[in-house]
């Protein structure tokens, strides 16, 4: 468990344990994306549907009063809306319809970059084989069997659902003194110790007591004093000792 | 190097960064974004030692983001539609048919196929109509083309207004029937071997019919000259599709989701090229096909002359490499 020293050069990563999926950059950086499940979809795909019926149903009556102009208009407007709705929002509003928007959702290639005009009109014309034999089964299983929870207009265009990211705020760090930790510290542990002091307001004092009692006995510390300990050796990693 | 030198020292650095991220988010004043690029990969060095060094998961987490969105603002993948519209009608589109003439020999052998043969079958056998068709659409088919009425169906010369709604109409029936062709090839080809095959029935079962009751001069006068352009769609939307079934049955060396996914980027120009052709199509239905005031002759000499100039397109546009590239 203890890691001593950086992997070598070319190991392959370790594969998350959660359902992150890693993109890795010309410059040679992963970054993390988190591809959105089934659920999330099918809600942000419902009030597309729902804002599509809403713009339909308004255009319609206006264009009730237009007679026969209104009715070849009408058809028009039918055929945009039911094939070009979601590529024109995708492509030009960042991978992003109104609803995976409201959702926090994105579309993006499977490098990360911005969903282009070409997978985008893919990955919406096969909708239709996703749709079958009823009500987007043959999507819906595609979805979840796949790790990355692609619908099979997704395989074939190479797209990907994923959350948008979050602006984050600086978590406030517990006051303590800093110190210098009493044994040397692996990168993983470094990180544990300062992801413990980070996280401290989102837990509740028993299981922040409980957590930093695991960790007393190679501190050689009393098990109340650990909290204090761990947050000064997270403080001493920050900053100044 | 403790964290909180590190930070101090690139705070500047990383707060002009997101300010031009920000402008280049909004498509604002892109004038000002020139060391953008390396902006960017110093950004991306910053990571690489936050992660290294093991600084908190709060830094390296905003970081990520800054570099995710760098990253989407850098690289793109290069679009080929839209961009050269003109050579991709001029020349690419017609390239493309030929370079993968193999799905576009097959769709077309299905397609056309199944609509000479079930035309014959129904001319030579008049009742096999009425097992292929329902009967009250045959009715209502043989209404619309009753050389009696003499106007398609329509009491008098459709006002412009007319045409209009159905240029609306057909450009959504026949785009969509195009794209489920096309789609449908997912399945492993078979949907779009099903949807060529069918539609090729239907459209051959009413030609012979109406030909066998003695309408044929007014069907065949009036698809005629927008048949080239529609047929044709309809045949290389399916070999798009089939192109996309055969990665899947296929795949050669590739994994089959890789190869589908190339497979698709090409077939989807296909799809592109079939969509200008069914806009034509819908535009020479509405506004020329349905026209009484002109004889059949000429609507059939304009017809034989646009299938001449799709197959001339088809096969020759593009075959020497000048001008519009």
């Amino acid at each position: 468990m203890l890691e001593l020293t950086a992997p070598p050069r070319k190991a392959p990563l370790a594969p998350p344990l959660d359902t992150r999926y890693q993109a890795e950059t010309p410059e040679g950086i992963d970054l993390p994306l988190r591809p959105a499940g089934l659920m999330v979809r099918a809600l942000a795909f419902t009030i597309d549907l729902g804002l599509r019926g809403v713009i339909m149903g308004v255009l319609f009556i206006a264009l009730a009063f237009l007679g026969k102009l209104g009715m070849g208009l009408g058809s028009l407007l039918l055929f945009a809306i039911s094939w070009w709705y979601m590529v024109l929002f995708e492509v030009l509003r960042q991978g992003r319809s109104p609803g995976k928007q409201w959702m926090g959702l994105r579309v993006v290639h499977d490098d990360g970059t911005p969903v282009g005009w070409s997978a985008s009109l893919l990955r919406n014309l096969l909708r239709f084989v996703d749709l079958l034999p009823f009500g987007y089964f043959l999507g819906a299983l595609s979805c979840l069997h796949h790790p990355t929870f692609k619908r099979l207009g997704d395989i074939a265009a190479g797209t990907l659902v994923v959350y948008s990211e979050r602006p984050l705020t600086r978590p406030q760090l517990p006051e303590a003194e800093p110190r210098r930790a009493p044994i040397a510290l692996t990168l993983k542990e470094q990180r544990a110790v300062l992801a413990f002091a980070e996280r401290q307001s989102e837990l509740s004092p028993a299981r922040v007591n409980e957590l930093a009692a695991l960790l007393a006995q190679p501190l050689h510390v009393s098990a109340p004093k650990a909290v204090a300990e761990l947050n000064g050796i997270a403080r001493g990693l920050l900053g100044p000792t | 190097m403790k964290q909180s030198l590190f930070e101090s020292r690139h705070k500047a650095e990383w707060e002009r960064f997101a300010l031009v991220l920000e402008r280049l988010e909004h498509g604002k004043d892109t004038t000002q974004v020139a060391g953008f690029p390396k902006a960017y990969r110093r950004l991306c060095q910053h990571l690489a030692l936050a992660q290294a060094r093991g600084y908190s998961s709060f830094l390296i987490d905003s970081l990520q983001q800054q570099v995710l969105r760098g990253h989407q603002q850098l690289y793109r993948h290069r679009s080929h539609l839209g961009a050269n519209l003109l050579s991709f009608v001029l020349a690419d589109f017609p390239r493309l048919v030929r370079a993968e003439w193999r799905f576009v020999l097959a769709a077309g052998l299905l397609f056309f196929g199944s609509l000479i043969g079930v035309a014959v079958l129904v001319y030579g056998f008049p009742d096999l109509i009425y097992s292929l068709i329902p009967a009250d659409q045959v009715r209502e088919m043989q209404g619309m083309y009753d050389p009696v009425a003499g106007h398609l169906g329509r009491p008098v010369e459709r006002a412009a207004s007319e045409d209009w709604v159905m240029f609306g109409y057909y450009v959504m029936h026949n785009i969509g029937i195009a794209f489920q062709t096309f789609a449908s090839g997912l399945l492993l080809g078979v949907g779009s071997a099903f949807f060529l095959f069918y539609n090729g029935m239907v459209i051959g079962a009413v030609a012979g019919h109406l030909s066998e009751i003695g309408y044929g001069q007014t069907f065949w006068s009036f698809v005629i000259a927008h048949g080239a352009f529609e047929l044709t769609a309809i045949a290389l939307a399916g070999a798009a599709g089939l192109q996309l079934g055969w990665a899947l049955i296929a795949p050669g060396r590739l994994t089959r989701s890789e190869a589908l996914q190339r497979a698709a980027r090409k077939s989807v120009l296909l799809v592109c090229g079939v969509m200008l052709f069914l806009l034509i199509a819908a535009f020479i239905e509405a506004y020329w096909s349905s026209k009484t005031s002109v004889t059949p002759l000429t609507k059939y000499l304009v017809g034989a002359g646009l299938w001449v100039l799709v197959a001339v397109y088809l096969l020759f546009a593009g075959r020497t490499r000048h001008a519009p590239e």
